[in-house]
């Protein structure tokens, strides 16, 4: 089970900055354990934003983003009080999406 | 040919000599300055928060009766006053032996087994997300480590005996490192753990979220780095040496403002 997401969103006149932090170990899959086996990758591969049902923000991601990543992007339109959903897939096929509202 | 080179070294040179303007020390809080607003270790508060409050352990109980010396329960402000004398245990303790102590009276887990676990495994894992948890609840205050009871004195004065003590292949104390102003490993700049504000800066760091590993590191895992780096072997998991010098530390670090969980390099 995948611990939640910290997320803040900020609006400032029509341009809403959002700021995630994702909590997920991003494994390479170019390590090895102490045993000297490959430890498998183990990556997000797509998060995506949305407001009001429209997706305003898309990334694929790959093995080199780091260990509980943070993420900080603006889109136009949102205003304090509207909430923001943010969303991830990794690899495995496992899934998250966490709230916030904007302030 | 050979002015066109020299050109070039020349040009070279010069963005190599705005850099060396700005210090080492200012460059790495610059950086550091970037990484604040995204501090993973919220990540860990987070979740050691809900750790806190869930019932678990062989007697499916939760934290939330733990006294951190502020009465049970109580997490608000216990970890600027931590390591102090606990009347149940008969010893001074720090926030992890603490921890321990309330993980088997209240959960019923084997506080030995847990010492023995390696870092960041099983619930030495729980105790790093503990931590940062119990230490974010006192962000901004200041470190007032109580000094009345004799062992609490006494501790501390152990803690300095330590301190100060050389051993192993280098002949390196703590103090060999933390026992003078301006000190650096490599280009790290080391806090004077004697005195404020480094032993403030210092001790009110830790835990911190290490970027370097990705792990959120308690203050005996800080302890356990140093003694490696002093090519010492640990005296143990929240053993009376480790929570001596952490009284050393708390108590120079008197006034200092904790910034724990912080993030570290």
């Amino acid at each position: 089970m995948s611990d939640p997401m910290r997320i803040r969103a900020q609006a400032q006149g029509d341009k809403t900055t959002v700021r995630v932090l994702v909590s997920h170990e991003m494994e390479s899959g170019q390590r090895k354990d102490a045993t000297g086996k490959t430890v498998p990758a183990w990556f997000i591969q797509n998060i995506s934003a949305t407001h009001h049902g429209k997706v305003v923000m898309n990334a694929q991601w790959g093995p080199a983003v780091s260990k509980n990543p943070f993420l900080q992007f603006s889109f136009r339109g949102g205003k304090a009080g509207d909430k923001v959903a943010v969303s991830w897939v990794d690899n495995r096929g496992d899934k998250r999406t966490d709230e916030a509202v904007i302030s | 040919m050979k002015w066109n080179l020299l050109g070039v070294a020349a040009l070279g040179l010069l963005p190599l000599s705005a850099v060396a303007q700005k210090s080492t020390a200012e460059g790495i809080a610059e950086y550091r300055a970037m990484l604040a607003d995204g501090n993973p270790a919220e990540l860990f508060e987070a979740k050691g928060e809900a750790l806190w409050k869930q019932a678990r352990g062989p007697k499916n109980a939760s934290l939330a009766q733990c006294d951190l010396g502020k009465g049970p329960g109580v997490v608000k402000g216990a970890f600027v006053e931590l390591p102090r004398y606990f009347a149940d245990t008969g010893r001074v303790q720090d926030l992890e032996s603490r921890l321990l102590t309330c993980m088997e009276t209240l959960q019923g887990f084997s506080a030995e087994a847990i010492a023995k676990t390696p870092f960041g495994r099983d619930e030495q894992k729980t105790l790093e997300s503990l931590v940062a948890f119990i230490s974010g609840e006192s962000r901004g205050m200041k470190f007032n480590l109580p000094q009345s009871h004799p062992q609490e004195k006494l501790m501390y004065a152990v803690g300095k005996q330590v301190f100060y003590q050389r051993g192993g292949p280098y002949d390196f104390s703590c103090a060999s490192c933390h026992g003078e102003d301006n000190k650096r490993v490599r280009l790290q700049d080391l806090p004077n753990l004697t005195k404020n504000p480094g032993a403030g800066d210092g001790f009110g760091a830790w835990p911190a979220y290490r970027v370097s590993s990705g792990d959120l590191w308690g203050m005996q895992r800080r302890l356990n780095d140093c003694y490696r780096q002093q090519r010492f072997p640990f005296p143990g998991y929240a053993s009376d040496v480790t929570i001596a010098l952490g009284v050393f530390m708390g108590v120079n670090g008197k006034g200092g403002v904790s910034t724990a969980p912080a993030l570290k390099r």
